[in-house]
Order: structure tokens, then sequence, then C-alpha cells
């Protein structure tokens, strides 16, 4: 059987470029989306969240 | 012989995306999102109950990226459209730059991570209020009443008002008529402003095929609703101190802006039929957005000072 021979989609520099670009936004984006949900837990809580047993 | 060739797959309808950040950011349809942003900053500030200031930007990021989601979805359904119209042919999809598909899930997965992101952080009845808004704005005024009704900004302008109603609702919890009657001011200040715009840009809809009511009804009758509606409008921007939620300083602000959309649209209704350049039309389309903005900044403005007075002021 003859061995099958898979051809990959080669990306153009701009498609390469545009492609880094929605990566770096979409890693910020979660970023931003991190500290938005652990800060607002902290403001959700208020002093309270020091309270907890030792 | 390769097993996928280019050819293959450009026939196959798959494209390899060269959209950016910018593209995707402009599907958000970021000058809309301004306006919701501001209205919605002044229901949540206007509010007699005071949130925690970082909830309270959450609460409007939540709103603004909800709304962006909404243009986003509108975005991808009325490409077709927008192809054809001189105003919008430079939008990401039909310029090629985002794939339909691209907007769609876009649009989708922005749509649900605001409407969590403001139940589980801010509250639910907030939550509920922007998911209604953006099923309003993508469902029914995107793919039902835009291509169907003259009406369509009439009924579909409700998707517009609702952002204050939700900066109110985040902030307390509850809809009141105060934050009611915020609603009816940008609810009956859209026609007139939409249909000013169709004036001047009634080729653009008759290409697209939208039946905006100066292509359906004529111009004389889209004059003389623009100017009906200004004479309701007038009077409710007023209501908020005429109920006695804000000061006169207010009052007499909105009386005088009102005065000016009732002149602008007195203009416009006297416009003669021969009339081709509607200056009249597009001074009031500017005139409007100058409206909206001023009697919110006044609402805003009035409602910061009175609580600063509330406190025991300086």
């Amino acid at each position: 059987m003859p061995e099958e021979k898979l051809e990959l989609v080669t990306l153009t520099d701009r498609q390469k470029k545009a492609r880094r670009n929605r990566s770096v936004a979409i890693g910020l984006a979660l970023g931003v989306l991190v500290i938005i949900f652990y800060v607002a837990t902290i403001a959700k809580f208020g002093p309270s969240i020091l309270n907890r047993p030792l | 012989m390769a097993l996928v060739d280019d050819t293959r797959i450009e026939e196959a309808g798959f494209r390899v995306s060269e959209a950016t950040a910018g593209d995707f950011f402009a599907l958000l349809k970021p000058r809309v999102m301004s306006l919701v942003v501001f209205t919605a900053f002044v229901g949540l500030v206007a509010a007699p109950v005071a949130i925690n200031p970082l909830l309270a930007v959450i609460a409007i990021l939540a709103i603004a990226i909800g709304a962006g989601a909404s243009g986003a979805l509108n975005m991808w359904y009325d490409a077709d459209i927008d192809a054809v119209m001189t105003r919008t042919a430079n939008r990401p999809v039909p310029s090629g730059r985002v794939l339909p598909g691209e907007a769609l899930v876009f649009g989708l997965v922005l749509s649900a991570l605001s409407v969590m992101t403001l139940g589980v952080l801010v509250n639910w009845l907030a939550a509920v209020l922007l998911a209604f808004t953006i099923f309003f704005y993508a469902v029914v005024y995107t793919m039902w009443l835009k291509r169907w009704t003259p009406q369509n900004i009439v009924i579909g302008g409700a998707a517009g008002a609702i952002p204050p109603v939700i900066g109110w609702a985040a902030a307390t919890g509850s809809v009141s008529l105060e934050s009611v009657i915020l609603f009816l001011i940008i609810f009956l200040w859209t026609p007139p402003h939409f249909w000013a715009l169709a004036l001047f840009k009634s080729g653009d809809y008759a290409r697209a095929g939208i039946p905006m009511m100066p292509n359906v009804a004529g111009e004389a009758s889209t004059r003389r609703q623009i100017f009906a509606y200004a004479l309701v409008l007038a009077p409710i921007g007023v209501l908020p101190w005429a109920m006695g939620y804000t000061s006169a300083v207010y009052g007499v602000a909105a009386a005088l802006l009102g005065i000016g959309f009732v002149g602008y649209s007195w203009r416009v209704f006297t416009m003669p039929d021969s009339d081709r350049v509607m200056k009249p039309a597009k001074a009031l389309f500017g005139y409007s957005l100058l409206y909206l903005f001023a009697i919110f900044a006044a609402y805003l403005g009035d409602s910061v000072v009175e609580r600063f007075l509330s406190m025991g002021g300086l």
C-alpha cells in the first residue's frame, strides 16, 4: 500500500503576521480576563477575604 | 500527486485568515459601543445605590463587550447588504478581511462571555437584560425587522435604548421608572436620528433593498414623522426634572436641547422636495448625536453634583 503524503498549507508572510497579531491579542485578552476575575473576587469578598480559620 | 492542493482548498471554500486584531475590533462597532458605554455609565452612576468602583468598571466593560458582540453578529448576518452600501462596504466582512464564520464565532463567544461575566461578578438581572439586548439586536432587529418593515429602527431602537437600564440594574439589582425614562429618551431619539440619515442616504438603502421609511413611505411622510417624534422627544427629555429626579439645572438644559431638536426637525419638515443636498437632514443627524450626548452628560453631571451635595459638599 503506497504511503499517503499529507500536504500542509504553507502560510504566506502576511498570513503568519496576521496570525501572530491575533495570537498576541487573544493572549492579552485572556490575561485581562484572569485579572478581572481575580480582582473582582477580592472586591466582592471585601475585608472578609482575610477572615479564615487557621 | 498531493492529497490536498491549494486550488482544491480554495474550491472547498477554505481560506487562511489574514484578519488582524484591529479587524476584529472593528467588528465590535466601536463608535456605537462608545455611545452604549456612555449611556450605561450614566445609568450606573445615577442609580441611588453606590456600587464598588471595580465592579462598576467590570459592569461597563461587560456591557460594552456585549454590545460589541451584537455588532459582530449584525455584521456577520448583514454582510450581503453591507457590501452594496457605500457607508458599510469597507466593513471587515464585506471587504473580505474577516471571514463570515470568524465573525459569527467571535460574536457568539463574546456574547456568552459578556453575559456570564456580568451575571457572575455583578448581578443576574443586569446579565439577563444584556442577553435580551444582544438577542433583540442580533435576531429580532437584524434577522427579522431590518429587511421586513420600515418600522425596523423604531422597534429595533429598543436594543440601543436598554444600556442605561442595564447600568442602573447593575448598581441596584432592579429596574425603576427613572431608568425607564432614560430608556424612553434614547428610544424616541432613534427614529428621527436614523431617518435623518436615511433621507440623505436613501439611494444606499434602496440599492440594498432595506425598507427604510423614505424608500417605503416617501420623503414627505418621513419628514413629517421626524418632526412628530421630535415633538414627543423634547418633553420626555424634561421628564426627569418634572418628576423630581433631577434639579432645575438639568431641566433647563434638557428644555433648551429639546427646543433645538424641534427646531432642527422643523427645518427638515419644511425642506422642499427639490432639495437633493438635504443640508437640514444632515444638520439634524449631526445635532441628534450632540443632543443625546449632551442630555445624558447633563443628567450625569446633575446626579454627581446632587450626590456630592447630599454628602455635605466640601
